[in-house]
């Protein structure tokens, strides 16, 4: 299944805009990615054509489309290309997020099959989750960890369960993408020590190395079924042990 | 004199010929206080928009054609920050400019346009030694002529006049956008090389009104 949403990555540089596609495709294989860097010449800097061509070809292939962009004239240059393209004013935005996190978070959640709202928020989202590590909140598990149980005590489908992760490099990148993948295809709300589990920028923050316990908590409907998956996946060891 | 068409082509043609002119100027203005490609960039952008229009054999129907064929070409064309400040204004201007002649409240209308898209991009407001320096008592002095009954020819040396004006008062500030603003104290004693082109083009306009080509 093809993602709904397709994303537009543009870089002043052409290897940073392709480096950062290959880097979100593969935690995001069924998204259509589109590096947009440098200039026609070779040089460092953005292309209009090469934006508006890159859109262009989101549209076409997808419902919509969110465009990251990473410095200064780069922005300018995509607003510049949405401006002509207004027709298509609602299937189209940029996002206000860190060019890497951003579009790690954005494709992981278009891989879900998320619109482009929800795209949108994912990689905006993903700037504050940043902020929130920067503050000094620690690993956020304690305080976040009591609002799940309290969750758990009002839900009737809601369910808990502990298991131990089992790969030595723990819930980096790849693995984190996985689990995000998979928690966003079940209809429940799923956390993992106390961070939203549909979030890889979140599961990459925990910092989760192998042989930690992590709680999983969840309420809704499939709450029981996600758990059981996620359990599966990382005692599973994510196919590195 | 009508601003029609055909002076719509001649003020795209006339910037360009004004900008390759002015190049070395440009250059230098924002080696003072820039990174000093706006001299460049501005004409291999208007060198493009010259090519352009050679390349559509028949005058299209509205002064907004032409207009949206100079923003796409700025766009596509010039690098930097000022394609697509530029760019915009010429866009946004276009958007307002589906006639097939200005009167001086549609003349108006089109530099509002084009300051709108400048601020739009740039986010700049007056007093920050940018382009809307230029623009925005540019179209308050075209306001003030419309309403004072002005030709639109005469709206357009109005404003002509107050963006000059406008452009030699950023000699004396500090720049707070863009590139200049890391300059910041020191970028006092420049004009900001946006502005100055941005009268340029306004010149043009103004000399596009003259005897046809």
């Amino acid at each position: 299944m093809r993602a709904r949403v397709a994303l537009v990555l543009v870089s002043h540089s052409e290897r940073l805009a392709q480096g950062t596609v290959e880097l979100a495709q593969q935690m995001a294989p069924q998204v259509l990615l589109l590096a947009a860097g440098g200039m026609t010449d070779g040089g460092l800097g953005t292309s209009y054509d090469r934006v508006f061509d890159a859109v262009s070809q989101g549209l076409a292939a997808a419902d919509g489309v969110v465009v990251l962009a990473d410095l200064g004239s780069a922005i300018l240059t995509v607003e510049s290309v949405l401006e002509v393209l207004s027709d298509d004013a609602e299937r189209v935005v940029l996002a206000d997020a860190p060019f890497v996190e951003g579009s790690v978070a954005a494709a992981v959640t278009a891989h879900g099959g998320g619109t482009v709202a929800e795209v949108l928020e994912s990689a905006e989202h993903a700037g504050s989750t940043f902020a929130v590590r920067n503050g000094g909140l620690g690993d956020g598990s304690a305080p976040a960890g009591e609002t799940a149980r309290d969750v758990v005590v009002s839900d009737p489908d809601a369910c808990e369960r502990t298991v131990v992760v089992r790969n030595p490099l723990g819930l980096h990148a790849r693995p984190a993408a996985v689990l995000a993948r998979l928690i966003a295809g079940f209809d429940a709300k799923v956390t993992v020590n106390g961070v939203n589990g549909a979030s890889v920028l979140e599961l990459m923050k925990l910092g989760a190395t192998g042989g930690q316990g992590l709680v999983l908590s969840a309420t809704g409907p499939q709450a029981r079924e996600a758990v059981a998956a996620v359990a599966d996946a990382i005692e599973g060891g994510f196919g590195e042990v | 004199m009508t601003l029609d068409v055909a002076w719509a082509q001649r003020w795209a043609r006339e910037s360009a010929a004004a900008i390759a002119a002015a190049k070395d100027e440009l250059v230098e203005l924002d080696r003072q206080i820039g990174d000093g490609d706006h001299g460049e960039n501005l004409n291999r952008g208007f060198q493009a928009v010259v090519l352009k229009l050679d390349l559509i054999p028949d005058a299209p129907p509205l002064i907004g054609d032409v207009l949206k064929t100079v923003a796409t070409t700025l766009m596509s064309s010039v690098g930097g920050a000022s394609g697509p400040l530029y760019g915009t204004a010429f866009l946004r201007a276009a958007k307002v400019s589906g006639l097939a002649e200005l009167d001086a409240h549609a003349v108006v209308a089109l530099l509002e346009g084009a300051l709108e898209g400048i601020t739009a991009r740039g986010k700049a407001q007056v007093g920050e030694k940018t382009m809307v320096d230029a623009w925005s008592p540019a179209v308050d002095a075209a306001v003030l002529a419309a309403d004072a009954g002005a030709s639109p020819e005469d709206v357009l040396v109005a404003a002509e006049s107050a963006a000059a004006a406008g452009a030699e008062a950023t000699i004396a500030l500090v720049a707070t956008k863009g590139r200049a603003s890391y300059l910041g104290e020191r970028s006092i004693g420049h004009k900001d090389p946006g502005a100055a082109s941005s009268v340029i083009l306004l010149q043009a306009a103004v000399r596009a009104c003259g005897a046809p080509a």
